[in-house]
C-alpha cells in the first residue's frame, strides 16, 4: 500500500501542471463552500449576540421581524411610533420590572441616533448578559450630551468634549441638520460587536428638544427655538419608537405579550427577541440553502473536472500501466493507484481551500466588520464545516474510482501489450 | 517439416529440452490453445513446450505470428482457452487473478521492446520496482543489490539518481535488464528487447543479458524476429513450426 502511495505521488508530481490546475479549481470550490457556511454561522452568531436579557420589545403594530430589525439592529425604519402614554402604562404594568424606551429617526453621518433613558446603560445586555461599559467619560446628564458607540468614535475620530451636530432622518439634506443645537461628546462606550457600536446615544429630553421647532419632518419656517430656550420647554417625549421590557417573572412573558396585543388605546405589538430572530432565520434560511446548494454544485463541477483530466490522460499512460503489470502489479492495484492519485489531488485542493479561506478571513474580517457589522472569527472549522470537508474528500475519493475503474479495465485488456 | 531459412540452426531446433535432474522446470506448456475473444480461429495451438531451469531459449518468429500473445500466456497475464501453462511447476490457471499477479511478481522478470522504465522515477527506483511488489524478491536482494546490478550494466554512477526519462534508449534497455533481474527471478521473458537498438548497442546488451542470466541461474525466453541473434543461444524454437494454428 505504501508502495502505491509513493508511486501515486511521484506519478502525480510528474503531471503537476495539469493536476495543479485541477487542484486550484477544487480549492476554489472548497473556499466557496466553506466560506458560505462560515458566513452563515457568523451572521447568526452576530445577530444572536446583539441583545440579551430583554424579555419583550414593544412597538407599533408592524411585523415581529421588522420591529426587531429596526429597534435592535437599526435596519429599516419604524412605520409608526407609540405614544408616551402607552409607554407609561407599560411601565406601570404589574408584571413589568423595568422598561427602557428608545426613540429612533435621526442620524449622524450615516450612524443612527437613539434617544433613551439613563437606564439603558444599565439594563441593556448583549452577548452573554454582558452590560455596556464606558471606555471614557460618563453617561449623558445634561440636555445636549451625547454618548458615542465605539465604532462612531473610532471612525469619525471623536474625543471627549468634541461638538457633534445631528441630522434629521438619514441626513441626506444639509437643511435637515439640527445645527442650531449642537451636542457635546461626554462619553464613549467600549466596543461590543453589536449595533450599539454604531449608535449615537442621547437623552429622550434631548431628542424632544431638537424637534421643538420641527413638525412632520421639516423645520417650521419662522419658528426658531434656541438651545438656551429649549430647556424652558416641557421636554417630556410625545412619542417613542419602541420600549425594551424586562419582566419580574419570565414565565409571564406570553401573558404580557397577549395583553399588549389586546391593548385598547393604541395598536401595539410585543415580540420576544429570540422568537423574532428565529422567524428572521426562517426567511433568510431559504436563501442560505440556495447558496449552499449552488456551492455544492460548484464543488461537483470541479470534481468532474478532476475525473475528466485523469481520464483524458489515461490513454497516454497505457505503457505505464503495462510496465506496472509486468513488475507484478495486478489490475486491482492499478485501480487503487489511480484512486489514490485522485484522492491525493482532492485532499491537496481541499487543504489549499481551507488555508485560502483562513487567509481571506485574516485579511478581510476587519473590513467586513466595519462595513456590515458582522464579526467574522478566525477559529478552527466548526462541526458543520468539518462535515463539509469530509463530504468533499469522500466525494473526491469516489469520483477517482471512475478513472481507477477505467484503468483497471485497460490493464486487463492490454495486459503486457498496450495499444498506443 | 520445418521450412527454415537458416539450415545451420536446424540441428538446434528442438521442442524437448535436456534438463538436469531435480531442478524445477522453468516453463511447461501442454496442449495450449488460445483465441482472441470474437476471433474466428485460434491464434495459438501448441502441443508441448518446455524450458528447463537456467536455460536460455531463443524463440524466433516473424511479426504477427502470435509472439506477444504467447508471451502474455507464458507470463500468466492471459489464461489459455484450453491446455495448461505452468511456470515453475505452478499452473497459472490454478491461481486466482491476484495469485497470478503475486506469482509473476515473485518469479518473473519482463523486458519490453522499449519504454521499459517509469520516466518519473529515478533509475535506481526503477530497478528496485519489482521489490515493491514482491516481498520475496525484496528479501532476495542484498543491500546494494540494485547498485551492483547497475554497475554491471556499465551505466555511469552519475545517472543512477536521475529520472529514467533522461537516459538514452540504449541506456534504458540496459537498466530494463537490471530491473528484470533484481531479486534473482527464476524466469526472465524478453520481448524483442534489441529491436529498437542499433548494432553496436545490440551486442553489448546481449552480452549483459545472457551473462547475468547465466550468473543468477535464471531461465531466459528471448523472443525476436532477428535470426542473427539466435547464434548466441543454446536452443532455438521456431514459433511457426510449433504453432499448429498457423500451419495450414
Amino acid at each position: 500500500m505504501s508502495a502505491l502511495w509513493s508511486l501515486a505521488l511521484r506519478s502525480a508530481w510528474n503531471r503537476r501542471f495539469v493536476l495543479g490546475l485541477v487542484t486550484a479549481s477544487i480549492a476554489l470550490s472548497t473556499l466557496l463552500l466553506l466560506g458560505i457556511e462560515r458566513l452563515r454561522h457568523d451572521v447568526r452568531d452576530t445577530f444572536a449576540q446583539a441583545v440579551s436579557g430583554t424579555d419583550l420589545i414593544v412597538g407599533a403594530r408592524t411585523g415581529p421581524v421588522q420591529l426587531l430589525l429596526y429597534s435592535v439592529f437599526r435596519i429599516g425604519n419604524a412605520t409608526n411610533n407609540i405614544r408616551w402614554a402607552s409607554a407609561q402604562a407599560l411601565a406601570q404594568h404589574r408584571a413589568v420590572a423595568w422598561t427602557v424606551p428608545i426613540s429612533l429617526g435621526d442620524s449622524h453621518r450615516g450612524f443612527a441616533v437613539m434617544g433613551t433613558t439613563r437606564d439603558y446603560f444599565e439594563r441593556f445586555r448583549h452577548g452573554d448578559r454582558e452590560a455596556l461599559k464606558l471606555a471614557q467619560g460618563r453617561v449623558f446628564d445634561g440636555l445636549f450630551n451625547a454618548v458615542l458607540g465605539a465604532e462612531v468614535a473610532h471612525r469619525l475620530g471623536y474625543r471627549l468634549g468634541d461638538p457633534i451636530v445631528l441630522s434629521h432622518g438619514d441626513g441626506a439634506f444639509e437643511a435637515n441638520d439640527h445645527d442650531d443645537k449642537p451636542f457635546t461628546v461626554v462619553g464613549i462606550l467600549a466596543p461590543t460587536g453589536t449595533p450599539v457600536d454604531r449608535t449615537v446615544h442621547i437623552g429622550l429630553p434631548s431628542m424632544e428638544a431638537i424637534h421643538l421647532d420641527w413638525a412632520s419632518g421639516a423645520h417650521l419656517p419662522g419658528q426658531h427655538v434656541s438651545a438656551e430656550d429649549a430647556a424652558q420647554h416641557d421636554l417630556t417625549p410625545r412619542t417613542v419608537t419602541a420600549v425594551l421590557v424586562g419582566l419580574k417573572n419570565r414565565a409571564a412573558v406570553f401573558g404580557v405579550q397577549r395583553e399588549v396585543a389586546a391593548y385598547r388605546d393604541e395598536p401595539l405589538l410585543a415580540i420576544l427577541p429570540g422568537v423574532a430572530l428565529d422567524e428572521l432565520w426562517d426567511v433568510v434560511g431559504v436563501g442560505e440553502r440556495g447558496l449552499l446548494a449552488m456551492s455544492a454544485l460548484v464543488s461537483v463541477v470541479s470534481l468532474v473536472g478532476l475525473v475528466a483530466v485523469i481520464l483524458a490522460g489515461l490513454d497516454q499512460r497505457r505503457r505505464e500501466l503495462a510496465i506496472l503489470r509486468a513488475v507484478g502489479a495486478g489490475p486491482r492495484q492499478v485501480l487503487l493507484l489511480l484512486a489514490l492519485e485522485g484522492a491525493l489531488v482532492t485532499a491537496c485542493g481541499v487543504a489549499l481551500g481551507v488555508l485560502a479561506g483562513a487567509a481571506v478571513l485574516a485579511l478581510g474580517a476587519g473590513w467586513v466588520q466595519a462595513r456590515f457589522g458582522i464579526a467574522l472569527g478566525l477559529y478552527a472549522p466548526t462541526v458543520a464545516e468539518w462535515q463539509l470537508i469530509g463530504a468533499l474528500l469522500g466525494a473526491g475519493w469516489l469520483a477517482s474510482l471512475v478513472p481507477g475503474w477505467r484503468a483497471y479495465r485497460l490493464s486487463l485488456v492490454d495486459g503486457l501489450s498496450p495499444r498506443t | 517439416m520445418t521450412d527454415s531459412p537458416n539450415p545451420v540452426l536446424d540441428s538446434r531446433m528442438e521442442t524437448a529440452p535436456r534438463e538436469p535432474a531435480g531442478a524445477v522446470t522453468a516453463l511447461t506448456v501442454n496442449g495450449l490453445r488460445y483465441r482472441w475473444p470474437g476471433a474466428p480461429g485460434d491464434v495459438l495451438d501448441i502441443e508441448a513446450l518446455s524450458v528447463a531451469a537456467g536455460e536460455a531459449v531463443f524463440v524466433r518468429g516473424p511479426s504477427g505470428c502470435g509472439k506477444s500473445t504467447l508471451l502474455s500466456l507464458l507470463a500468466g497475464v492471459l489464461v489459455p482457452d484450453s491446455g495448461e501453462v505452468c511456470a515453475l511447476g505452478q499452473s497459472w490457471r490454478a491461481l486466482s487473478p491476484s495469485g497470478r499477479d503475486r506469482h509473476r511478481a515473485d518469479h518473473l522478470g519482463y523486458i519490453f521492446q522499449q519504454f521499459n522504465l517509469l520516466p518519473y522515477l529515478s533509475v535506481l527506483d526503477n530497478v528496485r520496482l519489482p521489490c515493491r511488489f514482491s516481498a520475496r524478491r525484496a528479501r532476495q536482494t542484498p543491500p546494494g543489490g540494485a547498485e551492483s546490478l547497475l554497475a554491471r550494466t556499465g551505466l555511469a554512477e552519475r545517472h543512477w539518481r536521475q529520472p529514467a526519462g533522461a537516459l538514452s534508449i540504449g541506456q534504458q534497455q540496459r537498466v530494463a535488464a537490471a530491473r528484470a533481474l533484481i531479486g534473482t527471478p527464476e524466469l526472465v521473458i524478453a520481448d524483442e528487447p534489441t529491436s529498437a537498438l542499433d548494432e553496436d548497442l545490440r551486442e553489448g546488451f546481449m552480452d549483459l543479458l545472457l551473462g547475468v542470466c547465466a550468473d543468477e541461474g535464471s531461465a531466459l525466453v528471448f523472443v525476436s524476429h532477428d535470426s542473427r541473434l539466435a547464434a548466441r543461444f543454446g536452443r532455438v524454437i521456431d514459433l511457426p513450426s510449433v504453432n499448429r494454428a498457423v500451419q495450414a
